[in-house]
This record gives structure tokens, C-alpha cells and sequence, in this order.
């Protein structure tokens, strides 16, 4: 048994270590990352007239720490008033960011809100332009 | 309900009012005074033992106190606590560290230690099912009674050692989990496989965790609201021991399982209850517990000049 807990710690560390490897190399590019089954998803709150409300609730709780109380970014985090989100980046693309995150960037993984509050803080974030 | 059960409830409220008395005043105490800038935020799983796969965001810190309350037959009622203080330090990596401490009934209060562990998240996107990595050093002593895992034999028997005796019983200990979680539909489910290993020369211990839960309402409503339903979570948990490496599952090991719920209140400040059950003789019939956590975003950023 001792070798197998040496195995395990060791098996451990490789895995600790294969992660920083990668996400050193991850360069940020998430957009290019969306598969397209992904970004052709429609927001089902679009056309909610209470969804941008409920979105800004979600994002002043969750969000605005790091991108500012009205969106327009922070020192270290990036403006969501930006062309890349709300030009180029359809809804279907930012709610695969908020599923998955960008960990290598510091942007964390907001699965824990559920599908309904991805979707409204969306709408509040597209709704910005 | 007989005389002895009718003493042995008071004696837990007691313990229950102490607790409050001291280590939850301290921490709403804590949330008072905490500047209004002071972004917190709370979104949590209602779980006690289990670990969930999320990660403390990155710059957030997360302070929260733990209690379990049991009366084991034969024994003195207890409180088991434990302060966590839970730092994200990458968004894949988390740090936190445990100051655990206890009272029993008619004997003594006593602090029973330090725990550290971290936690790496080996695979940046969300799957069907995501693994984490976690790796603690205890220095805790036998009077231990957080019951923030179950492993190995651990039983009922253990927390009839009178305090005086099990403190002089030091336990520094490894213990590794792997922690799986899924997203599905708004449930989380989350289970944990755990192997201890007391560095004085015992065998490997085994455990294991299993949590499931939702909130009540998924989407959020467009006006503020105190106690509407989304700002609950509700969920089941069970966990218990699996024995050790000279004899595996689930023989003289203790199980648990209970309903659990939280609560997310308005000022940032998360409430946790789970009454859970000893599902053979070998475990504590009923362990009560309870929590107050508060997050605080970006933590570090308030000692920074022009901080927000």
C-alpha cells in the first residue's frame, strides 16, 4: 500500500504540473475556441423585457467587481462595451465563455448560476452597446 | 421521549447558544462592520462535507465557520467547529486554511488544530464530469470533533475518549481526495473519494462523499427580493467511511446522509442547515450542522491605494 499512495501523489503531481503547462500556453483567443453549435444558440430571455433588469442584478452581484459597475472594465479586466463582445461575439458565444470560462486569463467558470442567469446576464450585457 | 433524551436536547440548544454566542456573533459581528464598498457575494452549494468542483474565484476570499452539533449514546453532547478562510488564488488553483476547535458537555473547549489543503483543477472547460485534485496537511490532535470527513472506522466509539485523554493523541495527517462534479439542469452532483494517511505510520484510510442539489428557482427575478426562492439551495448528502488498506468497505465504518439547505441573505452572507443521520449503529444517530460564510471580492485590491 505505501507504493500505491507514492504512485498516487506522484500521478498527482504530473497532473498538477501538465496543467500549469497548459494553461502558460493558452493565449486568451477564446472566441476562436466557441464550437459552432455553440454560438449559433439562441438566448431563449432575448425578447424578455425582464431579463436585462434580472441580468443587471446578476452582474452587479457577480461581475462587476472585476469589469467595473457599468461594464466599462477595470484595470486588469477587460471593458464587455468592447467591439469583440458585443459585434463580434453572439449570445451563443458568451454563454460558452460564462459556461466554460477563460481560467488561464483569471475570467472563472459561472456554470454555478445555471443556464436561466447566463442568459439574463447576457441580455444586460448586450443590451450596453 | 424520556428524562435522558428531554437533557440530552437541552444540553445540545446549549451548546447551540454558545456557539452562536461566540463564533457566529463573531463573524456577523464581522459582516457589520464591513465597509459597504466591500463587495460580497455568496453562491454556494449547500454541502458540509462534500467538495463541489467550483474553484474560489481568483483575488475572492471566502471566510466561513462550520459547526457540527451530535450527542453519541454513551457520551458527553458536542460541538465541533471549524473557521475556513478559502483564497482563490488562480482560477485553477485554491488555497484554504482551517482553524478547527470543539466544547463538550460537562468536560472542556479546547482548540484541536490546523488543516491546509489545495485544490488544482486539472482541465480548464466544463465537462460532463470535472475532476479536481485536492492535497491537505492536518495537525490536528484526537479530540478532534469537526467531522469534516469520515474515514477509515471512524465511529461513534471515538468521541467517547474524554478530551483530557484524546488531546494527547496528535494526528498529522495527508489526506488526498478526488473530487468529481457535474452541472446538469441546474443540479450539481458532486462526489469525493478520499484516502488519509496518518504520517506517524498508520494504513491508508478511505472515505467517501456524495452530494446532490439545485436551487429552487433558477432564474433570477428583476427586482431585489429577501426570501424568494431563488435564493435557495436545497440538496441531499451522504458520506461515510470504506474501511482501510487492511480491510476495505463498508464493515465497522459509520454513514451519514441528511437533507441540506442554504440560504443566500441580502447583506452578502450565506446561512447553511443540514440535520444529518446515522444510518447504522456504528454512527452518531443525528449530527446537526451549520454555517455562516461571507465572500469578500477581490480582497487584496482594498489595500491598494485608490482600491475600490
Amino acid at each position: 500500500m505505501k507504493n500505491g499512495g507514492a504512485l498516487l501523489v506522484v500521478a498527482m503531481l504530473l497532473i498538477v504540473a501538465s496543467s500549469l503547462a497548459l494553461f502558460a500556453t493558452s493565449n486568451g483567443a477564446w472566441l476562436a475556441n466557441v464550437p459552432q453549435r455553440d454560438r449559433e444558440r439562441v438566448n431563449p430571455y432575448r425578447d424578455q423585457p425582464d431579463a436585462v433588469a434580472a441580468g443587471r442584478r446578476i452582474f452587479v452581484d457577480h461581475c462587476a467587481h472585476c469589469h467595473g459597475d457599468n461594464a466599462d472594465g477595470t484595470k486588469k479586466r477587460p471593458s464587455l462595451k468592447s467591439a469583440r463582445v458585443q459585434q463580434e461575439a453572439t449570445d451563443g458565444d458568451l454563454h460558452w465563455l460564462l459556461v466554460n470560462g477563460n481560467r488561464g486569463q483569471g475570467m472563472p467558470s459561472w456554470i454555478k448560476l445555471g443556464d436561466p442567469q447566463i442568459w439574463q446576464v447576457i441580455c444586460y450585457v448586450k443590451s450596453l452597446h | 421521549m424520556d428524562l435522558a433524551d428531554n437533557r440530552s436536547v437541552v444540553n445540545a440548544l446549549r451548546i447551540l447558544k454558545l456557539s452562536f454566542l461566540t463564533g457566529h456573533a463573531a463573524l456577523l459581528l464581522l459582516g457589520i462592520l464591513l465597509p459597504s464598498y466591500l463587495k460580497i457575494d455568496c453562491q454556494e452549494y449547500p454541502y458540509f462535507v462534500t467538495y463541489s468542483q467550483e474553484m474560489e474565484e481568483p483575488g475572492n476570499l471566502d471566510i466561513e465557520m462550520f459547526n457540527v452539533v451530535g450527542n453519541p449514546q454513551g457520551g458527553d453532547s458536542f460541538i465541533g467547529s471549524d473557521v475556513e478562510f478559502e483564497y482563490g488564488l488562480k482560477g485553477w488553483w485554491t488555497t484554504e486554511f482551517y482553524l478547527d476547535g470543539q466544547a463538550t458537555q460537562n468536560q472542556s473547549t479546547i482548540f484541536t488544530g490546523f488543516r491546509w489543503e489545495n485544490r488544482f483543477r486539472p482541465l480548464s472547460r466544463e465537462h460532463w464530469i470535472n475532476p479536481v485534485l485536492y492535497v491537505e496537511f492536518e495537525d490536528i490532535n484526537g479530540a478532534n470533533k469537526s467531522l469534516k470527513e469520515v474515514v477509515g472506522h471512524d465511529g461513534r466509539y471515538d468521541f467517547l475518549v474524554p478530551n483530557w485523554l484524546a488531546r494527547m493523541d496528535k494526528e498529522r495527517e495527508l489526506e488526498l481526495k478526488l473530487i468529481l462534479g457535474s452541472n446538469v439542469r441546474g443540479w450539481n452532483i458532486s462526489e469525493n473519494f478520499i484516502a488519509e494517511k496518518n504520517l506517524a505510520g498508520d494504513p491508508w484510510e478511505f472515505g467517501y462523499a456524495f452530494g446532490v442539489s439545485r436551487a429552487l428557482q433558477l432564474a433570477a427575478s428583476a427586482r431585489e427580493c429577501t426570501f424568494c426562492a431563488e435564493k435557495f439551495q436545497a440538496g441531499l448528502e451522504m458520506y461515510g467511511g470504506l474501511g482501510d488498506a487492511n480491510g476495505f468497505g463498508l464493515h465497522l465504518t459509520s454513514q451519514y446522509l441528511g437533507p441540506t439547505i442554504n440560504w443566500s441573505a441580502p447583506n452578502g452572507m450565506t446561512v447553511a442547515f443540514s440535520p444529518q443521520f446515522g444510518l447504522n449503529g456504528y454512527s452518531i444517530p443525528v449530527l446537526y450542522r451549520f454555517s455562516v460564510s461571507y465572500e469578500i471580492q477581490q480582497f487584496f485590491s482594498h489595500f491598494h491605494r485608490g482600491g475600490s
